[in-house]
């Protein structure tokens, strides 16, 4: 149809990819250099996705190739630190920040980091350390089956670098804080996160994703997490940018034996969201939970897009996504499960619920299972509906008034997700978020304290 | 004094009616029970006194303790003290019983003008009134009536009347289903909550609950109407004739 627009959309990205070229760094690596390279030859030759492509279906992105987005440069923005206090972790072990995808050492602390723990710039890493990435970045994201992720790798520079040595145990939350702020024009930002937990080490791990004022972004994340044998790691990503973002991100989690993973999820920003989640079960007896939380509004528009790939025995995987809509908002959740032929005595379920609060609000949900192997165990269930007037009559017959009781189960359908993140302050900081997003309703005994209560009383 | 007055009462559910002039009074103090057979209207009764909207109040009318019940909403009727305890109870699945519990409480502190009690303050009593009605405390970190047997929901419900305190207490069905050991606890919290300021209505269709609860009234109703009430004997004269011979009072009636 609008083959013109597009390749004058793409003429765009041309031009800032040629722009990067010119002030990459001259001791960038000559395998990444090439890399970047064939990353956006890629992009440049499929372009964005249409709904004719299956795993796009539900999700139409030609709004982002009317807008012409610039690369911000680096430093650019008058931030003060006063700016970032709405959004302190309580209880973090460290703090990253980036603002618009560069890492701001000014805003960020880490001093009070344990030995074993490296979390920093992941631009200083290649600068500093490059030999070392060549193991890990880039080899798992799959740039060709997603035109996002050729995108990401293309115009990669920065990010964060986690490094989480043998054995190091780290309880207290890394928090990754991307804002975006402050351009003149609208502006694309491509973070590029490489987590690393070796072998037998743990660690929680908050990604979130913030904007400060109401510019418009395109907002293109990839996380490669890595996860050694019998390592636990925890991650949730947390997004809530403003309704004038188009928020992409992927998280490609590779498992080996016996690790043990949490994705989980926050959704409440930005005007379109595709949250794509791919993690490999590529060793025996890995675990794998992908958790989920999407709550939208007005004209929201939130995919999520879960493929899962059991390529090893004895591997389990459990999916449970939740999905809150009002307005005219449309959500997706795309569950697809690939067992790949040696992956016997896979383990995997899925599970999708949704409360539809609005005759316009919208939900397509599909579960895609790809089973090779003939010895599995795969379930997958959906199920939307509205808020349960039984439940809502239970609840006003014990004095408990029409608005305050909607909330409350509002909160408790959102707290079945928050109920499985199980790092504390983590947990906290997640309910914060979700009890401010949540549509309708006063609150039952005012905001903060009481919220906390309610999950200490639940345990 | 008069708690609970109902006057020529008719509603309707689905154009059908199936109250058809109910008329009764509650003293406080007092414990009445509402017996009949099935589809006789009792569960209509309960329901309609608890505000469930799925009911239509053709004609009419409820005061309780002076107040028009039934303009007031679910929760309004809560708060000025009507307690029902469901045949069957909801399960809302994401709330814990004790969160639950005292959002309910708060709320109806609130309305009386009373400060909110903490989880500190609260859990003590809900503890002290679980003991009474011997559930184990396990019960107290499950979300509400969720996974909870059929006799497990119904001792929940009391253990909700008794942190609540209501003035009036409707008991649908509460003994349906129990085996006797759950029967005599049940009953047994329901006696620790018989006051002098309080009037409890037991609708049952069985008269062994009775042989626990002593009422000071019996009613019985047919047909959408009370055709006979007495004293605490005429449950045993149900217990020993059925429901048969109510059907020639229920013709006279006509």
């Amino acid at each position: 149809m609008s083959t013109v627009t597009e390749i004058t959309g793409l003429g765009s990205y041309r031009e800032a990819f040629n722009k990067l070229q010119q002030r990459t760094p001259p001791r960038q690596p000559e395998w990444l250099r090439s890399l970047q390279q064939e990353a956006f030859d890629l992009f440049f030759d499929t372009g964005f996705p249409t709904t004719r492509d299956e795993a796009w279906r539900f999700t139409n992105v030609t709004a982002l190739s009317r807008e012409q987005f610039c690369l911000p440069e680096a430093g650019g923005s008058r931030l003060r630190p006063e700016d970032l206090h709405p959004f302190m972790l309580p209880g973090a072990a460290c703090r990253l920040v980036f603002v618009n995808g560069y890492f701001v050492a000014e805003f960020s602390d880490t001093r009070s980091l344990p030995s074993g723990v490296e979390a920093g710039s992941l631009a200083a890493e290649i600068d500093s350390n490059a030999a070392a990435l060549e193991a890990h970045l880039g080899r798992y994201l799959n740039i060709r089956g997603d035109p996002f992720c050729s995108l990401n790798t293309a115009f990669l520079e920065d990010g964060a670098y986690v490094r989480l040595a043998r054995n190091t145990v780290l309880e207290a939350p890394i928090h990754l804080l991307f804002v975006s702020a402050e351009t003149d024009t609208p502006s694309m930002i491509h973070p590029r996160n490489l987590l690393i937990a070796e072998r037998d080490s743990q660690a929680n791990i908050v990604e979130e994703h913030v904007s400060l004022r109401n510019e418009t972004f395109l907002s293109n994340s990839a996380t490669e997490l890595v996860v050694a044998e019998n390592a636990v790691v925890a991650h949730l990503m947390i997004e809530r940018e403003n309704r004038k973002t188009f928020h992409l991100s992927t998280l490609r989690i590779q498992q080996e034996r016996n690790a043990n993973v949490s994705s989980h999820s926050i959704l409440t920003g930005a005007a379109l969201v595709r949250n794509n989640v791919h993690p490999v079960l590529a060793g025996e007896g890995g675990e794998c939970l992908i958790n989920g939380l999407f709550i939208g509004d007005d004209r929201q528009h939130m995919d999520n897009y879960m493929l899962v790939e059991h390529a090893s025995p004895h591997c389990s995987s459990h999916q449970f996504y939740n999905g809150i809509l009002s307005g005219s908002a449309h959500g997706v959740f795309h569950g697809r499960i690939i067992v790949h032929k040696n992956a016997q005595k896979t383990d995997a379920k899925q599970t999708n619920r949704n409360l539809l609060l609005s005759d316009d609000a919208q939900i397509d949900t599909k579960p895609q299972l790809e089973i090779y192997a003939d010895d599995v165990k795969c379930t997958h269930g959906a199920t939307i509906g509205q808020i349960d007037e039984n439940a809502l009559y239970y609840l006003r017959s014990r004095g408990i008034d029409e608005s305050s009781a909607r909330e409350l189960l509002l909160f408790a359908f959102a707290g079945e997700c928050l109920a499985r993140i199980k790092s504390a302050p983590a947990r906290e900081y997640a309910e914060r978020i979700v009890h401010q997003s949540l549509p309708e309703g006063t609150p039952l005994f005012g905001r903060g304290r009481d919220v906390k209560r309610q999950w200490e009383e639940a345990g | 004094m008069s708690l609970l007055e109902i006057r020529d009462l008719h509603a309707t559910v689905n154009n059908q009616e199936i109250l058809k002039g109910i008329n009764l009074v509650v003293n406080t103090g007092e414990v009445h029970s509402i017996m009949g057979p099935n589809g006789s209207g009792k569960s209509t009764l309960a329901q309609v006194l608890a505000r469930r909207e799925t009911y239509e109040v053709t004609k009419g009318q409820v005061l309780f303790n002076g107040k028009d019940l039934l303009a007031m909403k679910p929760e309004e009727a809560a708060c000025e003290g009507l307690f029902m305890a469901f045949q069957y109870p909801v399960e809302v699945p994401g709330i814990s019983n004790p969160y639950f519990l005292r959002a309910a409480l708060n709320a109806q502190r609130k309305y009386r003008g009373e400060d909110p009690l903490d989880a500190i303050d609260f859990l003590p009593l809900l503890k002290e009134k679980m003991r009474l009605l011997e559930m184990d405390e396990r019960f107290q970190s499950r979300s509400v009536n969720e996974g909870f047997s059929g006799g497990e929901k119904k001792r929940n419900e009391i253990v909700q009347m008794a942190v609540l305190d209501p003035r009036l207490a409707i008991l649908d069905e509460t003994d349906s289903g129990l085996d006797i050991d759950a029967l005599k606890i049940v009953a047994q919290g329901i006696n620790a909550m018989r006051h002098a300021d309080r009037a409890i209505v037991l609708v049952t269709h069985y008269q062994r609950l009775l042989d626990y609860i002593v009422p000071d009234h019996v009613h019985v109703l047919a047909g959408g109407r009370i055709v006979k009430s007495g004293g605490p004997e005429l449950a045993l004269e149900l217990e020993r004739e059925g429901y048969g011979w109510i059907e020639p009072a229920l013709a006279g009636a006509r």
